[in-house]
């Protein structure tokens, strides 16, 4: 350990003990900086984030002690202490030696408080980098001087680019395993260079370390490298801009996340201010309404303000009562961001289960949350080598671009523009994981051009004409359950009820509307989807819909429900075990299915995924289809 | 904070210091909870960061109060002093205080003397889970800090539970941006951290900067104190510790403030003179040992104290 890290820059101990308030007095006015260090296994980033640590005193000596009882049992640096034991926080990757997860870390110097995500190498980790080069406000990608530019540097510098990270730091570590060797430093800023102008990269700094021994990282030129003339990795950290910093001169933005009322009298709009600035007297547009009012005062707990900046949470009150509630985005008057529903986005994919092309996913942008489906990929990013390569779907670690469809218009900017106005992630409506990060990159025009047309005569008419209230039964089951037997009784006693109806069959429907769609997952959710938007047509029309479909998956019977009116969409479970409604095979289809000589057969090879609640479920085992049909009508008759 | 001076009317955007910033942060992360789960609660623990996050909760939905309630999770075994400050600190806020303690763990009389490690399992891990299913919260807030500990820096800020309040390390959900996903099923809840990115030092300047009211216990005086294995103990209930030490130990007046405060058995008293928050803070720069030292709890199996109590269901 060389002894000049430990000057300057953090020697704050005398100050501490002699004038404690000036100490505190510079601290409360340190800026903030975010980064994350990525790069390759073995480069040395929990070497580096450790020796940070270690340099600026947050490393207590009971830690300390720990650490140099842990790194002789488990280090790597012989007795020597090993740093990367002090970040590597898990117990499991502890036992494998590795970083398996993003781990936040702290540190300050006299100008700045840092917060530092140490981000995995591993290539089944891409997602875990991601999350941490998302806040942050730049990248230290770490390279190992005896290896120089590898595959996973190029991946990885690749993604901080996609994310938005525009400044980044080539740390070329390890300089003391390649005796401070100049040419060897400046081969590896050349090979980088070439492939940063390649994938966009305007500029980058480039700086020679020794995690381990402490080179350049405090002090430049540390005595081993007299050759190199630009600052050190900590004086780099402490100059460079703040993201936040960057928003407040941009255009003022709010997504509203809460709607303060205490009383009739006061109405704030609270939020975090995604960019720009606002003062009292402003003009003011609330979007997706689009319309203005003025500021009147910017509240918080400690008085009002004169003014408030991109990245300060506030409530806003405004001159005039408009419509505006969480989701709703509070901007600018003159310059508002656009309103679209398609779009075309970059995804990163973040889970095991891949994308489901046409399946309604939950898109939370901002405060606004909304049912999107995502269209088959144009292309997929080889990330090694940046080719886009064809695709049908995404898979965990693949990044992909594809048009993204919403249920509702979102208010938005294109990601380059506006982080906070252009990032998404979406949710698995059934697990409810974070399934995908997404990028906004444009709205598509078809999505500004095709309105929808105003008709005189509503749906409300036509179902009052029809003195009824529509409905879509969806009837649900395994092949040969009973569903068109039992939907068929249903629709002839609605008949004699006067009620007006339509069924829509499985098998019919692909004889017509349907029959470009196969089998596969992919055309099974296209299958639904359509006949949805048909039930959903025919409900406009005033209609009572039954439907029979064995529409195995949740989510797509979540997806048609969410497309119709509250209420509208009545799940109808045909309950038949397997081994009855295989005995029965009607089709002869299971015995086909059996043979092999038919694939994707739900319940043979391919899953069916029964509802978890639905409004009426009739078991054909203990039921004839007459009875099944009776208990249906019971269900739906108080509904008129 | 007083984020803006503005002068004499000239526009300017002065650059947010990293409080400024850490304050919007945590204040965005309640509301947003505030807004998306069905019934959040807050943690209240009468230390200073749960000082700290009261003092924010309170900021984020001024001038209402905040739409939570608070949670104490009780041993009995508290400082006297913290039950003060609790019934102060919730009736200020103007909040709804709730105070759960495990039947069980009351009807066994288990105490730090005798049970060692189960006090801490029974009233604390055990009443937590207890709790917040008895009231059927699906958020709850905690003030914990990635700083504090090793496997704390890898937690999530919005951190999910099985319907058994299990953590599972490797399958939690991608954070990015500040977009945090509240969905969970019926059974499961969130813990969620809106101080997970401020240090001690940083806690300890907001509470100075924002003059918020932490237990006196914080600052150096003179108080009645023993040695019990090794460790200084402050005799806060002469009664209760005869009652489970079965003698009253040796006591002695001595100058001690406490670095963290939980229950008055377990939490070691360090010698001090330090009785303003200026002083406190330079010792705590000064010193030379972290925080959590002083607890018990982490010292339980091995380096992997806490990681372990987190899957059990421990904060």
């Amino acid at each position: 350990m060389t002894e000049q890290s430990k000057d300057s820059v953090y020697q704050t101990d005398a100050l501490i003990a002699e004038d404690i308030d000036s100490y505190l007095e510079t601290h409360q006015h340190k800026t903030m900086l975010r980064f994350i260090t990525c790069g390759s296994v073995d480069d040395g980033k929990s070497t580096l984030i450790g020796r940070l640590l270690y340099d600026s005193k947050m490393i207590f000596e009971d830690q300390l002690e720990a650490l140099s009882s842990d790194s002789k049992k488990v280090g790597t640096q012989g007795q020597d202490i090993d740093f990367a034991l002090l970040v590597d926080g898990l117990a499991a990757e502890r036992e494998q030696g590795i970083t398996i997860d993003v781990a936040y870390r702290f540190f300050n110097t006299e100008k700045r408080k840092f917060i530092v995500a140490d981000c995995p190498g591993h290539e089944q980790y891409t997602r875990n980098m991601v999350t941490g080069a998302s806040s942050a406000d730049l990248a230290v990608v770490m390279i190992d001087a005896r290896k120089g530019v590898l595959v996973q540097t190029r991946r990885h510098s690749y993604l901080c680019h996609l994310i938005g990270i525009r400044n980044i730091v080539l740390a070329v570590n390890k300089m003391d395993l390649v005796d401070y060797d100049q040419d060897t430093f400046d081969r590896i800023v050349a090979d980088y260079a070439a492939f940063a102008e390649e994938i966009g990269i305007e500029s980058f700094t480039a700086i020679p370390i020794s995690g381990f021994k402490g080179d350049n990282i405090t002090l430049a030129p540390s005595e081993n490298t007299p050759w190199y003339e630009g600052p050190s990795l900590v004086d780099h950290l402490e100059s460079v801009e703040v993201l936040s910093d960057i928003a407040a001169d941009m255009p003022f933005r709010m997504p509203v996340q809460w709607v303060n009322r205490p009383n009739l009298d006061f109405r704030g709009f609270s939020g975090l201010i995604a960019s720009g600035q606002v003062k009292p007297g402003d003009a003011v547009r609330a979007l997706p309404s689009g319309k203005t009012s003025t500021v009147k005062s910017i509240v918080t707990f400690d008085g009002e303000l004169d003014e408030a900046q991109a990245g300060q949470s506030v409530t806003i009150t405004l001159a005039d009562e408009i419509d505006c509630s969480r989701g709703d985005v509070l901007c600018v008057a003159d310059d508002p961001p656009e309103t679209a529903d398609q779009f075309e986005a970059t995804l990163v994919w973040l889970n095991d289960e891949d994308l489901s092309v046409g399946r309604g996913y939950w898109l939370k942008l901002g405060t606004q949350t909304v049912s999107a489906t995502v269209q088959q990929p144009k292309y997929r990013v080889d990330v090694n080598t940046m080719d886009e390569l064809a695709a049908k779907t995404l898979s965990l670690n693949d990044i992909g671009v594809a048009e993204v469809y919403s249920d509702k218009p979102l208010v938005f900017e294109s990601y380059a523009e506006n982080r906070t106005m252009g990032g998404f992630i979406l949710i698995d409506k059934i697990t409810n994981a974070t399934v995908a990060a997404g990028m906004l990159n444009f709205s598509l025009r078809r999505s500004q051009n095709v309105h929808w047309q105003a008709t005189d005569i509503t749906r409300e008419h036509h179902a009052q004409m029809k003195n009824q209230t529509p409905r879509v039964l969806w009837f649900t089951g395994l092949s040969g359950s009973g569903k068109s037997t039992i939907a068929n009784e249903v629709e002839k006693k609605l008949a004699l009820m006067n009620r007006h109806t339509f069924l829509l069959d499985g098998d019919n429907v692909r004889h017509g509307l349907n029959k470009d769609l196969g089998f596969t997952e992919a055309d099974r959710i296209e299958n639904i989807r359509r006949v949805g938007e048909v039930a959903r047509l025919m409900t406009d029309a005033g209609l009572i819909v039954l439907t029979a479909f064995i529409s195995p998956f949740r989510a797509e019977r979540r997806l048609v429900r969410d497309m119709l009116e509250d209420h509208e969409f009545i799940e109808v479970f045909v309950d038949t075990p397997l081994e009855v409604a295989e005995q029965r095979d009607v089709k002869g289809l299971y015995k086909k299915a059996r043979s092999g000589e038919l694939k994707n057969f739900t319940g043979i090879d391919s899953p069916y995924e029964a509802p978890e609640n639905p409004e009426i479920t009739v078991n054909t085992v203990a039921m004839t289809p007459e009875e099944a049909a009776d208990h249906i009508i019971q269900q739906i008759l108080p509904l008129k | 904070m007083k984020a803006l001076e503005n002068n004499e009317g000239v526009s300017m955007t002065a650059k947010l210091t990293h409080l400024e910033r850490l304050e919007a942060e945590a204040i965005h992360i309640i509301r947003e909870v505030a807004a998306e789960a069905d019934k959040p609660v807050m943690l209240y623990s009468v230390g200073k960061d749960s000082a700290v996050m009261l003092h924010l909760a309170k900021k984020a939905f001024y001038p209402s109060p905040p739409p939570f309630p608070l949670l104490h999770v009780d041993t009995t075994w508290k400082f006297k002093a913290m039950y003060d400050l609790r019934e102060k600190a919730a009736k200020d806020a103007g909040m709804e205080l709730l105070v759960y303690q495990n039947p069980e763990a009351k009807e066994r009389g288990i105490n730090p003397f005798d049970h060692g490690p189960l006090h801490t399992d029974m009233w604390k891990t055990d009443g937590l889970k207890q709790a917040l299913n008895h009231y059927g919260f699906d958020a709850a807030f905690g003030g914990a800090r990635r700083d504090e500990e090793k496997s704390r820096a890898k937690e999530r800020v919005f951190s999910f539970r099985t319907a058994s309040h299990g953590w599972d390390p490797k399958n939690q959900r991608p954070e990015l941006w500040n977009l945090y996903n509240a969905k969970k099923k019926k059974g499961e809840s969130i813990r969620v951290f809106p101080i997970s990115n401020w240090t001690e030092l940083d806690v300890w300047q907001y509470i100075q900067l924002e003059e918020i009211e932490i237990v006196p216990l914080y600052f150096a005086a003179p108080r009645p104190t023993f040695i019990y294995e090794g460790g200084l103990f402050m005799a806060d209930d002469i009664d209760r510790l005869k009652e489970v030490m079965g003698e009253v130990p040796e006591i002695t007046e001595r100058s001690v403030r406490f670095r963290t405060l939980g229950c008055f058995p377990l939490t070691g008293a360090v010698e001090s003179e330090a009785s303003t928050l200026s002083e406190v803070i330079q010792e705590t720069l000064l010193t030379t040992t972290s925080e959590r030292q002083g607890r018990v709890i982490d010292k339980d199996a091995g380096g992997a104290g806490m990681e372990k109590k987190k899957q059990e269901g421990y904060f």
